[in-house]
């Protein structure tokens, strides 16, 4: 904290104040070695690959790039209708549509790490096995700094429940993907479960390096003229603002369980002002979703206004606020 | 290294004019020059809700008119029924109120080289994007000639205008109140011999787009469909609004399909490119976030 220097007396830093808008605040976070340059990411499923970006912004300038979910062999997703606005946030049913990890690497990785991205790959599976095989193709590919595990899919093996939902496919999924993968493994929680704090110890048993914190709520709509409901597969994930309270107290649940296990907060984030208050409950690191989508820029003018944000607060590192959550 | 992506502007713009002519529909003049200086027939416009911010995304409209004369900044027109709660904010908007908008996004009509005789076919709100098609393909040299359906008289979009662009215009209404009673399919293959058509572009509801689509397969006339479907971000990133189509080098020959984005592939599609046995159509559309 910028504390005034006892040799130099109170006068001097008061009578100073441009003192404090001259300082650049460290924006670069830790997150026990994985490292990002600043700690602003953008959401797995809400960039795509980054292209579609690049008229908007410099994907070099962001934290990082979690990329679409990726599955072994390309994942066709649900039929239309795949989307539906509500109040302050949206439904989505795309069904994790991707052309699969080896297309990835082929195609879209290059292009990423061309830009200067940092890319953490996202993965999903349908059956551990098949988060093994994405894991192993994933192996030792240069340029991703991370692995995040997408465990909101139905395990097929298990009535299609989610992998989420119990401690024990979340530690199983977790533990064999952390056997295979040489980057390190950061698990993605869904905020549909009973104890959150008990599904991130599983996690953390299974050796995650990290939590994502979270996923989409499951959510529904339905259209009361044609009495359709508004997703061709009557439910989807939540996300927008609609989801930040919710997603600020699992982060904050879990940051206090395992303090020392980083955290990548998500869920709703929209300006500067947001940011600040996933790391003061508890975030290493955050990823902005759904603004993308209006704003393709946004993830940009969000780290702006943080970084202006540290500075009107006087903060001089970014990962200092994930500390400074008062007491009651 | 790939060279650099084109964007769509984005941005702040004016309201030139809101116009509300007859019910149903209302229309918004928006002077957007750098939007104007590149948009085609068949691109649309993602625009945001002004105030209330429990809207959050934005909304896609298909660009009715450009107007762009030289000495005068470039104004386009969207016109638009109200829906929903984000349509009747819009609607509320007057001259001089700022309107976040972005765009020209999509792919529009591809015209033809050649002078060409084309007939147009909208239904109801699906008919505003054949004006600004219409006014292009009139001053490449191309004949046009529109085919215009709706529930009744009232929900026919801009009848006159139609009448001033073209050679002719048939009028089909569900109720007989203007024209021939019945919906446009019912005519299309008269109209298309009686206008010697040799490409036909249509807009509408996905059942309409579907039978016009098959009477220009049987009657071996290229056909163009500008599609509508709910979309989130409308360049591309988020995968919402899918249209299952055909892929033309699968190797075997065989069901070979997969997903285009309405967005960014489309909203215009060729009608052969479209895989219509997997087009499902809802009862009615499911939200107003359409292309």
């Amino acid at each position: 904290m910028s504390q005034a220097q006892p040799k130099r007396g109170r006068f001097v830093e008061r009578s100073a104040p441009d003192r404090r808008t001259e300082f650049k605040p460290k924006l670069g976070v830790d997150l026990n070695g994985v490292k990002f340059s600043n700690p602003v990411l953008t959401a797995s499923g809400c960039f795509h690959y980054g292209r579609e970006f690049e008229p908007y912004l410099d994907v070099r300038k962001l934290g990082g790039v979690i990329v679409k979910s990726l599955s072994v062999k390309p994942w066709p997703g649900h039929a239309p209708p795949r989307g539906a606005e509500v109040t302050s946030g949206m439904l989505n049913a795309i069904g994790l549509q991707n052309p699969g990890v080896a297309a990835f690497c082929d195609r879209e990785l290059p292009w990423l790490l061309d830009r200067g991205a940092t890319v953490v790959a996202s993965i999903v599976g349908n059956t551990v096995e098949e988060y093994i095989r994405v894991t192993d193709r994933l192996r030792n590919v240069a340029g991703i700094t991370a692995i995040e595990v997408n465990i909101s899919c139905p395990n097929l093996e298990d009535r299609s429940r989610m992998f989420s939902s119990t401690p024990d496919s979340t530690s199983a999924v977790v533990r064999a993907v952390r056997r295979v993968a040489t980057q390190p493994v950061f698990t993605k929680l869904s905020p549909d479960v009973t104890d959150i704090v008990a599904i991130a110890k599983a996690a953390v048993s299974g050796g995650t390096h990290g939590l994502s914190v979270i996923n989409t709520a499951l959510g529904m709509a339905v259209d009361t003229e044609s009495f359709a409901p508004k997703l061709s597969t009557f439910t989807g994930g939540l996300s927008g603002p609609a989801l930040k309270p919710l997603a600020l107290r699992c982060v904050y649940q879990v940051s206090r369980a395992f303090p020392d296990v980083p955290i990548i907060g998500q869920g709703g984030i929209w300006n500067g002002a947001d940011v600040a208050e996933f790391m003061l409950a508890g975030a290493w690191a955050v990823a902005v979703g759904t603004a993308n989508f209006v704003e393709p820029s946004a993830s940009i003018r969000i780290l702006d206004e943080f970084r202006a944000y540290l500075v009107r607060k006087g903060v001089r590192e970014a990962s200092a606020l994930r500390r400074m959550l008062k007491d009651g | 290294m790939t060279p650099k992506r084109e964007g769509a502007w984005m941005g702040s713009a004016e309201v030139f004019a809101y116009t509300h002519a007859s019910e149903p529909y209302h229309a918004l003049t928006i002077v957007a020059p750098d939007v104007c200086a590149r948009a085609q027939p068949g691109q649309f416009v993602a625009i945001r809700t002004p105030d209330d911010r429990s809207l959050l995304l934005r909304r896609a409209f298909s660009i009715h008119r450009v107007d762009r004369r030289p000495g005068w900044a470039g104004t386009l027109e969207i016109v638009f029924d109200i829906r929903g709660r984000g349509t009747e904010v819009l609607s509320k908007l007057r001259q001089h109120q700022p309107i976040d908008i972005m765009g020209p996004l999509g792919r529009g009509f591809r015209m033809p080289k050649e002078p060409t005789n084309c007939l147009l076919v909208g239904g109801g709100i699906g008919a505003a994007p054949l004006h600004f098609l219409a006014e292009e393909l009139r001053g490449r040299g191309h004949r046009v000639d529109f085919l215009i359906g709706a529930r009744s008289a009232d929900h026919l979009l801009h009848p006159i205008e139609a009448k001033r662009m073209s050679i002719t215009v048939t009028f089909t209404t569900d109720d007989g109140s203007t024209g021939k009673r019945g919906v446009v399919t019912d005519v299309l293959p008269d109209a298309i011999v009686g206008t010697k058509a040799r490409v036909v572009y249509a807009c509408g509801p996905i059942p309409m787009l579907r039978a016009v689509a098959q009477v220009c397969a049987r009657m071996k006339i290229p056909c163009q469909v500008a599609w509508e479907e709910v979309m989130a971000c409308g360049f591309g990133a988020c995968l919402v609004c899918a249209v299952p189509v055909r892929l033309s080098s699968n190797g075997n020959g065989e069901d070979g399909w997969g997903w285009a984005r309405c967005c960014t592939e489309g909203p215009v599609f060729s009608a052969s490119r479209v895989h219509w046995e997997r087009v499902e159509v809802p009862g009615t559309p499911a939200h107003e976030v359409v292309g």
